[in-house]
């Protein structure tokens, strides 16, 4: 990327050079719904042509970013990956989307992603699934499974996710980038396609650390769009990544590494620990026991968010819209054969959840456990400077391996869900390798504690080798 | 499997219509099968001690964002119609209500 930006390499050179690897490696993985080689190039001459007159560029100038079909861009179709939106052009684009723009960067394509954000391996994409760089028989992750996987193929320099429930770190951590799922209100949500608005934020996916803390510099911005951003002074998050971890502390909550996780999962993370000892913090073995609940009432409140949000697909002013003699028909019908079996689970559930003589039993005490698991980090963050634990509780799985039991599904995304619950901020980086399969670290920190977390990040990256592995992509 | 059904077929049935979500034979079956399990999973939360525990429906302080009511450019008509499927003279065309 410093290639781009100090000039070496002109910004039509490098999208030519990303579509090289798109006609390479698409075919074959999918990473991407929509792409937009045209409108790149274009751009891409333009940043050219203003470098020659000697003006001043923005921070991303020329870099190659792939965003997630969930995040909306003026003029380029924006599906979530369902058939209710397949011809969707939105008439405005999210801030994020303006933010990248006004840093000159150039949006290469939508990614492919679980449709409406809603799963863990990229499987429920209307529009086919994507596959696992480093095994085309596995899964990526999800829901940005194709934010990581354009990543990892460098079928992009940089990417944007979105992260509900792990959707940012999930796929992160299978396809062996950096993912981040910054504090909730730090990022805009403005033109993101809501999905549970109490809990999503859009994140970085990216190559290494020190990218996610330049990108991170340009998405986090208060926003009057967006009631729920916060107006905080936002830092420069590559500055923080300088500096040793000496006298840090580190929580390893026992809830997050115990059972039901993969043992090879299990030793990396400790390993990590370990090393992240020998570069100068200390670490504890931690107890956050609300944990226990933190996965159903997490399911319990999103399924109940999307099931009001998803209302808004009727088929009149946008979406797929069915055929029928009155209004309820055509609504009930398009909803049936415009959305994917798991979309109407959730929503079904979520309806029920929300309805009378269950609300106070599923969703106010899933509510009340939230401020349980809120109260169990707070106490958490008085003796850690940041908590430790794996991203996922196990190595990327094989294609279609869960996508018929739901509840198995639900139950990988454990050690991610309380960060959205809670609030704060994670990070998942690569840790380890398990044969040719990649694990990923999460570091967990209190809200608008990115910087910290990005320096351990950091910290652990310029000590290591494992970002540096590329997957072998034979022919 | 489960032993006592946690949520029935036609209460399923009903809860999809509440949802305004059709649904077909095989998938009434299939549902209500799996959201069976899933909500016995979810029952895991009974256990946990609650009382005297407030509500988190988000973890951010919320207030209300006002701003002047001043006129502001609109969306132009063609582009504001441009997704919907069914249109007619410059309007959108909705099934019949009622």
């Amino acid at each position: 990327m410093e290639k781009i930006r100090s000039g070496e390499l002109t910004a039509a050179e490098c999208v030519s050079s990303i579509y090289e690897r798109i006609r390479q490696f698409e075919e074959r993985f999918h990473a991407y719904v929509t792409l937009t080689e045209d409108q790149a190039l274009k751009t891409a001459r333009q940043i050219d042509a203003r470098r020659q007159r000697g003006e001043a560029l923005g921070s991303l100038a020329g870099v190659c970013v792939a965003v997630k079909d969930n995040i909306c861009t003026q003029g380029i179709r924006t599906t979530c990956s369902s058939r209710m939106l397949e011809d969707f052009i939105p008439p405005y684009s999210a801030t994020v989307v303006e933010r990248i723009e006004r840093e000159d960067a150039i949006i290469v394509g939508k990614t492919n992603m679980d449709e409406f954000a809603m799963g863990s391996t990229t499987e429920t994409s209307y529009f086919g699934l994507t596959r696992n760089p480093w095994d085309p028989s596995r899964v990526p992750g999800g829901s940005s499974g194709g934010s990581a996987a354009a990543v990892a193929l460098d079928e992009a320099v940089l990417a944007l996710g979105s992260d509900t429930g792990g959707s940012v770190r999930c796929p992160a951590s299978f396809c062996s980038v950096v993912g981040l799922k910054p504090t909730y209100g730090l990022v805009s949500r403005y033109g993101l396609i809501a999905f549970a608005n109490s809990l999503e934020q859009i994140g970085p996916i990216t190559g290494n650390v020190y990218d996610c803390a330049l990108l991170l510099n340009v998405i986090a911005s208060h926003d009057p769009r967006d009631s729920t951003s916060v107006d905080i002074h936002r830092k420069d998050y590559t500055e923080s990544l300088e500096g040793d971890i000496k006298g840090l502390k580190i929580g390893v909550p026992k809830e997050l590494i115990g059972e039901g996780t993969d043992k090879s999962v299990v030793s990396s993370v400790w390993d990590a620990v370990y090393k992240l000892e020998e570069f100068g913090a200390s670490y504890d073995e931690v107890s956050l026991p609300s944990l226990e609940y933190a996965l159903p009432s997490y399911y319990i409140i999103a399924m109940s968010e999307a099931s009001s949000n998803l209302a808004r697909y009727d088929g009149l002013r946008y979406g797929y819209r069915a055929e029928g003699s009155d209004w309820f028909e055509v609504y009930s019908r398009g909803r049936r054969t415009g959305l994917g079996p798991e979309v109407r689970r959730r929503i079904i559930l979520g309806t029920y959840a929300l309805s009378a003589g269950y609300y106070e039993e599923y969703y106010m005490k899933a509510l009340k456990i939230r401020s349980l698991i809120k109260r169990d980090f707070d106490r958490s963050f008085e003796d850690s400077d940041v908590l430790v634990g794996p991203t996922m509780p196990l190595p990327p799985f094989k294609i279609g391996e869960k996508i018929d039991n739901p509840l198995a599904l639900y139950l990988c995304d454990v050690d991610t869900v309380s960060v959205n619950l809670m609030g704060g901020c994670a990070v998942s980086i690569p840790c380890s390798f398990v044969g040719d399969l990649p694990i990923g670290l999460q570091i967990i920190g209190k809200p608008f504690d990115e910087a910290k977390i990005l320096r351990v990040a950091h910290a652990f990256e310029q000590n290591t080798t494992h970002h540096l592995r590329r997957p072998l992509l034979t022919n | 499997m489960v032993e006592k059904r946690l949520i029935s077929e036609k209460e399923v049935e009903h809860v999809a219509w509440l949802a305004r979500l059709e649904l077909s034979q095989s998938d009434k079956r299939l549902f209500t099968e799996q959201f069976n399990e899933i909500i016995a999973y979810f029952k895991k939360i009974d256990e946990a001690k609650t009382e005297g525990v407030e509500p988190t429906y988000h973890v951010i302080e919320l207030v209300n964002i006002l701003r002047e009511d001043q006129e502001t450019p609109p969306l132009p008509r063609e582009e504001a119609l441009q997704n919907a499927p069914k249109k007619e003279k410059g309007y959108i065309k909705a099934p019949k209500i009622v």
